[in-house]
């Protein structure tokens, strides 16, 4: 079947026929093909739409622009503006009677039209728990193709020359993962999905799990039959109860219909899969611990080599690969390596979905071709930061990741131009942060995170991350000094040095990339005893500046603490004793007159009421 | 159920092809109601309550009702789309039940989208 770019559904009801349809329809034809757009649209003609009165009508997909009482002389306008440039004509657009307001379509809206959906392709479009829906969108026919018409060497040459690479966090080239362990002789091989998505802030798994659990099901059989494995366990942490009975459900269907178990599709082939449980510790995503995990063991990492793909879960050999890795899989197999690598840079093929969260307006899931500005991420389809607020920093790459400036913000989401910046692509999670953030203390979440997470295994990062820690809480309360910052530094390359395993290796992201590029913040939080966002309570004083201050009462509104006074239209004062730097009133005032200024400031100002009392 | 060879998929998928295209399913209409967690954190059991009871008062017939997973928007939940025969799909966002209650009886009975809570038009680019 030749697959068409668009499709225009040109009504062949009796109503439209005889308002001048096929008319419409020829001129449509001539049109196509004097422009050579026959081969990429299809015209297809329906029966009646019931629209009879506006005829002829026609709807042009995926766009689903309707359009309206047409004559064969629009036909031209309509091929070169809407279907050659992507503009649809409004003139002749359906518009609902009497108002005038049209609802915007997709390709209008920068959320929408920047994404490109493959992993996600079936989002929201079909019954996650009904294994039909997702066999009419073409679900399952990869798997059909791998097992019967290609060889498990030409399974992993095709994803190889995909360019597929992990989407877990690390990278690693998919097709030279199955290779390797395609390679180990083995009677009993594993094939696991990691579900565990540890990272703060990131939903893109579970979506994927909950939305369309079946096209991680059909990548795991396509993997399986790449490596020789019988044998699947999804890790899913037990905190994604939906995910769970989703899964559970594909996977129950997909056994009844023969497409797991015995004998798949009557090839031959034999896998079965499973769920495990996680109880959702970080470190589980680790693969070595995630796979003590799965033995029932306590989830601690080893180390590496022997690698998984020699000796993995049971000391067998083992593929361990991430949900939306395993999501790409079929789509690659249908449409080829060549399809996939048409979108994303070189070294960065295909796509990648993103939890996009913080402090922009369009919180959600997206997926984008690989290789676009950041920029255009955060302000396009995230539409800028919410409350008329400031870019600060986006966090890419959760506790292993870091903290990327505005200046940098051209940066393409490519796995090598990330990296250069000090963050990682990471998994997925896009945390955008604003102006009324202190970049210490997001430093310190992530660190305080990672000391929890830590496994205890190994002294550097059980005890360096909370050293690191400590040093952080000091400096957020008034108590760090000169040299904390190189303290910070040379520990940090001790950790990712000498940890076991990657989380250690990476925790101090967070922390280089906040010093790097915010070393100004470390340094007045230590030298000037100031956090300039007001965020650590000990270090800021909030004042009125009385010259700005047009005394129009908002912030003594919001004080919870009755702390701010003044008559109206005159210079407010804030009352230091009562003060608790709540930071309600500095996020009140629309005129700039609140001040943020280093803690010791309240001692002087407490000291100059006390004066004026005296006086 | 039968254990499928590779025919069978490839009728199932015929047979099925009439949910995502309303022309051949003979339907008028249909009501997908995003239920990711976020939606259903948000309140999606009660928009696709009221899609029900709507049905089921109004003696409907020809609409199908679908529940499908998150639609991306998270902040905008909970979301349905609404998709009307031979017309582009529409997207609502913000909804509870009052308002799904209000889409149906104009849009999906009377064909008038509400652009009230309507937040796009049409169908996503997948390649
Ligand atoms: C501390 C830590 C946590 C991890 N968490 C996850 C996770 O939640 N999900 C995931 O897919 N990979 C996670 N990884 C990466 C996995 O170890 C592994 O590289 C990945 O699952 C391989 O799949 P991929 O090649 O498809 O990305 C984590 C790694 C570390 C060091
Ligand atoms: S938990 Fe792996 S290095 Fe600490």
């Amino acid at each position: 079947m030749d697959k068409f770019r668009a499709n225009l559904m040109v009504c062949g009801g009796t109503g439209c026929i005889a308002s001048g349809g096929l008319k419409v329809k020829h001129a449509l034809e001539e049109e196509l093909k004097n422009k050579g757009l026959d081969k990429e649209i299809n015209i297809v003609l329906t029966g009646c739409n019931g629209f009879c009165a506006e005829g002829p009508i026609m709807t042009v997909y995926p766009d689903g622009i309707f359009y309206e009482k047409l004559t064969p002389e629009d036909v031209p306008v309509i091929v070169e503006e809407h279907l050659l440039k992507g503009r649809p004509v409004q003139r002749l657009m359906y518009k609902e009677p009497e108002k005038k307001q049209i609802v915007p379509v997709m390709r209008e809206i920068p959320f929408f039209n920047l994404q490109v959906l493959r992993a996600l392709r079936n989002k929201g479009l079909i019954d996650p728990e009904k294994i039909e829906e997702y066999i009419a969108r073409d679900g399952y026919r990869a798997a059909a193709k791998a097992l019967t018409g290609m060889t498990p060497a030409d399974i992993v040459k095709e994803v190889k020359s995909s360019g597929l690479r992990g989407r877990g966090g690390a990278g690693f080239p998919t097709g030279l993962k199955w290779e390797l362990c395609a390679r180990v002789p083995g009677p009993l091989k594993f094939i696991l999905c990691n579900g565990d998505e540890g990272d703060p802030g990131a939903f893109m798994d579970r979506s994927v799990m909950e939305a369309d659990p079946h096209v991680v099901l059909e990548g795991m059989i396509i993997g399986a039959r790449a490596i020789g494995a019988s044998k699947g366990y999804i890790y899913v942490r037990a905190e994604y109860p939906l995910a769970v009975q989703r899964l559970q459900k594909a996977i129950d269907d997909a056994r009844a219909y023969g497409l797991l178990g015995e004998n798949i599709l009557g090839t031959g082939f034999s896998l079965d899969i499973e769920i495990y449980q996680g109880a959702g510790a970080f470190v589980c995503g680790e693969e070595t611990a995630l796979m003590r995990s799965i033995e029932g063991k306590r989830g601690m990492p080893i180390p590496r080599p022997p690698f998984p793909a020699v000796q993995g879960l049971w000391k067998k050999p083992t593929v361990l690969n991430n949900v939306e890795t395993y999501a790409n899989i079929p789509s690659i197999i249908i449409n080829g390596a060549d399809w996939f690598k048409s979108l994303g840079t070189e070294k960065s093929t295909g796509t990648k979905v993103f939890a996009l969260t913080g402090a922009v307006n369009n919180i959600g899931l997206i997926e984008v071709p690989m290789g676009i500005p950041l920029k255009k991420v955060i302000f396009d389809i995230g539409g800028g930061i919410k409350k008329g607020r400031k870019f600060k920093a986006v966090q890419l790459g959760g506790p292993s990741g870091g903290c990327i400036p505005e200046h940098l913000l051209d940066t393409p989401v490519t796995y090598e131009d990330i990296v250069q910046t000090g963050a990682i692509v990471g998994s997925g999670g896009m945390v955008v942060i604003d102006n009324y953030n202190c970049m210490v203390s997001v430093a310190k979440f992530f660190l305080e995170f990672t000391t929890d997470e830590s496994c205890g295994k190994c002294p550097p990062c059980r005890i360096g991350t909370k050293v690191m820690h400590d040093k952080l809480v000091d400096i957020t309360e008034g108590r760090g000094r000169e040299g904390d910052i190189e303290l910070l530094q040379d520990l940090a390359q001790d950790i990712i040095n000498t940890s076991l395993c990657g989380l250690g290796q990476t925790a101090p992201n967070p922390v280089l990339s906040t010093i790097r590029y915010f070393r100004d913040e470390y340094e007045s939080h230590i030298k000037e005893g100031w956090c300039k966002a007001g965020v650590c309570r000990p270090l800021v004083t909030f004042y009125v500046d009385p010259e700005t201050c047009k005394g129009c009462g908002a912030c003594a509104r919001v004080c919870p603490q009755k702390a701010v006074s003044g008559e109206k239209k005159q210079p407010h004062v804030i009352n230091q004793e009562l003060c608790i730097k709540c930071r309600s009133c500095y996020e009140a005032c629309k005129f700039g007159a609140l001040k943020i200024g280093p803690g010791s400031l309240r001692q002087e100002l407490l000291a100059r009421a006390k004066g004026v009392e005296t006086i | 159920m039968q254990k499928l060879t590779i025919d069978d998929l490839k009728k199932i998928k015929e047979q099925y092809a009439a949910t995502f295209n309303l022309r051949e399913g003979g339907y008028r209409a249909k009501v997908t109601v995003h239920m990711g967690t976020c939606g259903i954190a948000a309140g999606a059991r009660a928009v696709m309550n009221a899609v029900v009871e709507e049905l089921a008062n109004g003696n409907v017939k020809d609409v199908i009702v679908t529940a499908s997973g998150c639609a991306g928007f998270c902040s905008k939940e909970p979301m349905a789309t609404v998709e009307i025969l031979g017309a582009a799909p529409v997207k609502y966002c913000c909804l509870d039940a009052e308002k799904m209650k209000r889409i149906f009886r104009e849009h999906i009975q009377q064909g008038n989208i509400v652009e009230e809570y309507a937040l796009v038009m049409g169908s996503e680019t997948s390649y």
